[in-house]
């Protein structure tokens, strides 16, 4: 059996702690260990940022929706928002470029996800927007 | 919503090697931190500062662009020839600022004493 539990954000800095806060509640609920429990609100804040900002640019008139689907198999987690997607593939930071100028010392969110979470995948579907997909799997729960 | 915006206090601490500045952050360290991080840092005096202490330990959450900001003040610290130590952070956290390399200029303390030993004589 499968439920879902749906929220929508204001595109405003700072509310992805709320995405953060449902998305720990669950998978505390469904068992998940502390550590995957604080990988998974990482991931989820990630998204949720990157829908804000470059999704929707920080439009407050435009939402950012976070659907939570549970079943046997894990949690999933998809951001939505109203842009055509990252555009660009994950990719792991440079460092050493970062501490030395040489590269913008932002751009580590889409590599966060990826890491932290079992599946991470970003779908663009114009004109209707783009969203993440974020899964960590109940294999992974604590005995 | 909760005013969780960052704070930084300085403090000074003594050690065998020499005194040790020590910024102190509480709060969350997000994009909005950029004026109590780096402004804090700017008041730093690099030519009297030449070891420099990061304590996360009252900070629950730090966003990509938080690391950033740390990245930043990394970055200027090279610069001014200031070494950086760092404790406090939650197991998670030390996670994460492993995954995107900054424990290659900063090492990861879990206690402010084997910190401050760390920056040596």
């Amino acid at each position: 059996m499968s439920s879902n539990i749906e929220l929508r954000l204001p595109s405003r800095l700072g509310y992805e702690k709320v995405a953060m806060s449902t998305a720990a509640s669950v998978a505390k609920i469904m068992g998940f260990a502390s550590e995957r429990v604080e990988d998974l609100k990482t991931a989820v804040a990630e998204a949720c940022i990157n829908a804000m900002e470059h999704g929707n640019k920080l439009d407050e008139s435009l939402t950012v929706g976070v659907i939570l689907s549970m079943d046997s198999d894990g949690l999933e987690v998809k951001v939505l928002d109203a842009g055509s997607g990252p555009g660009t593939s994950v990719h792991a930071p440079n460092i050493d470029r970062k501490i030395h100028g040489e590269e913008p010392s932002r751009g580590m969110g889409m590599f966060l996800i990826q890491s932290l979470v079992d599946k991470a995948e970003w779908v663009s579907s114009p004109p209707s927007g783009s969203y993440v997909r974020l899964v960590i799997l109940v294999d992974k729960v604590k005995d | 919503m909760e005013d969780t915006g960052t704070r930084v206090k300085l403090e000074e601490v003594s050690s065998s090697g020499g005194q040790i500045t020590v910024m102190r952050f509480t709060g969350d360290i997000t994009s909005t931190s950029e004026v109590a991080i780096l402004g804090t840092y700017q008041g730093i005096s690099p030519d009297t500062t030449k070891r420099i202490l990061l304590d996360f330990s009252k900070v629950e959450y730090i966003n990509s662009s938080g690391i950033a900001l740390i990245i930043q003040l990394m970055y200027a610290a090279g610069k001014n020839s200031q070494a950086i130590q760092t404790f406090g952070l939650s197991p998670h956290f030390q996670k994460v600022f492993t995954m995107v390399g900054i424990t290659k200029y900063t090492s990861l303390h879990a206690d402010e004493a084997s910190a401050c030993a760390a920056f040596g004589d």
